[in-house]
């Protein structure tokens, strides 16, 4: 695939957290960890996904002010910002691993609309819903 | 005086535990508890986060369950008023038309005239979707309806 969406992110209370999270817990890899002065583009990958990066972003200067950053942070902190979805193969195997990693989860595995899905966030807040991939395709769904 | 995203993510943390087992009491004690913060901090805080006081916010879960459940299950009334956490059917029914305006057999009957678009939502989404927007107390809101003065959907703050 050479089109697509190629780096969507994240705003994290932290950096370090937020990668011990998502390559300790989750499983991804490290795309790109770069600095520049204080400023860091940390971006993570699905081992299954090489064509889209996840960036893990701190609010803060130099691209927000300091009022604005303290927005952004309460936003995530809050659980204000959209839910991302995680597709696994197994989500009650997925979800018996990344419990016994400390993963905070907020849904237990639940079967619906045939399949099964459970809910979890990151440290900073940001809500994930865990979804097994469908194995019959539901309706309405081109894919 | 803004509120630290520390003590947001712990409230964050309560409130996610109410929407994963509304039926439960969730008394403040348990919920500062989740939290790690005192009771008064915590039922302060949690209104200046999330603009809705914690038993009200409960309250918009638990009506959101029930009409999902009259909707897409023939469950009797009394099992799904037991289900979401209500010991009586008189106060189930009596909060249920005040805050959705029908009683809950009303409300099955005109939720199933009708197709439902929601399996293309995700559910966890569609919840919060479908909670009643609950900016007055609901005793408030019978009172203004008996005095004729409720505005539908009002954005204003409650008092």
């Amino acid at each position: 695939m050479t089109q697509g969406v190629n780096v969507a992110g994240l705003y994290v209370h932290d950096q370090d957290e937020a990668l011990a999270f998502y390559v300790g817990k989750l499983g991804f890899i490290v795309h790109t960890d770069v600095r520049n002065g204080s400023y860091r583009w940390l971006t993570v990958q699905h081992p299954d996904q090489p064509s889209f990066q996840l960036g893990l972003f701190v609010p803060g200067p130099p691209l927000h002010d300091a009022a604005t950053a303290q927005t952004l942070h309460e936003m995530v902190a809050k659980g204000a910002m959209p839910a991302n979805v995680l597709l696994v193969n197994d989500c009650r195997a997925a979800y018996e691993r990344l419990s016994k990693c400390g993963v905070e989860f907020t849904q237990e595995p639940v079967d619906r609309y045939g399949t099964v899905d459970a809910g979890f966030r990151d440290p900073s807040g940001n809500g994930w819903k865990m979804i097994e991939a469908a194995t019959k395709p539901q309706p309405g769904k081109s894919s | 005086m803004p509120q630290s995203p520390q003590l947001l993510r712990r409230l964050l943390r309560a409130k996610d535990r109410m929407d994963g087992a509304a039926h439960e009491d969730w008394p403040i004690h348990r919920l500062a508890q989740v939290s790690a913060v005192s009771e008064a901090h915590f039922a302060r805080e949690f209104k200046k986060a999330f603009g809705l006081p914690p038993h009200r916010y409960l309250l918009t879960r638990r009506i959101e369950r029930a009409k999902t459940l009259l909707r897409d299950t023939d469950m009797p009334v009394t099992d799904i008023a037991l289900q979401t956490g209500w010991t009586s059917l008189g106060t189930f029914g009596r909060i249920f038309r005040d805050i959705t305006g029908e009683s809950p057999g009303e409300l099955r009957t005109s939720e199933r005239s009708h197709p439902h678009a929601g399996v293309h939502i995700p559910e966890c989404v569609l919840r919060g979707v479908e909670r009643p927007n609950l900016n007055t107390a609901v005793l408030e809101k019978r009172r203004m309806e008996a005095a004729g003065k409720l505005e539908p959907q009002s954005n204003e703050e409650d008092i």
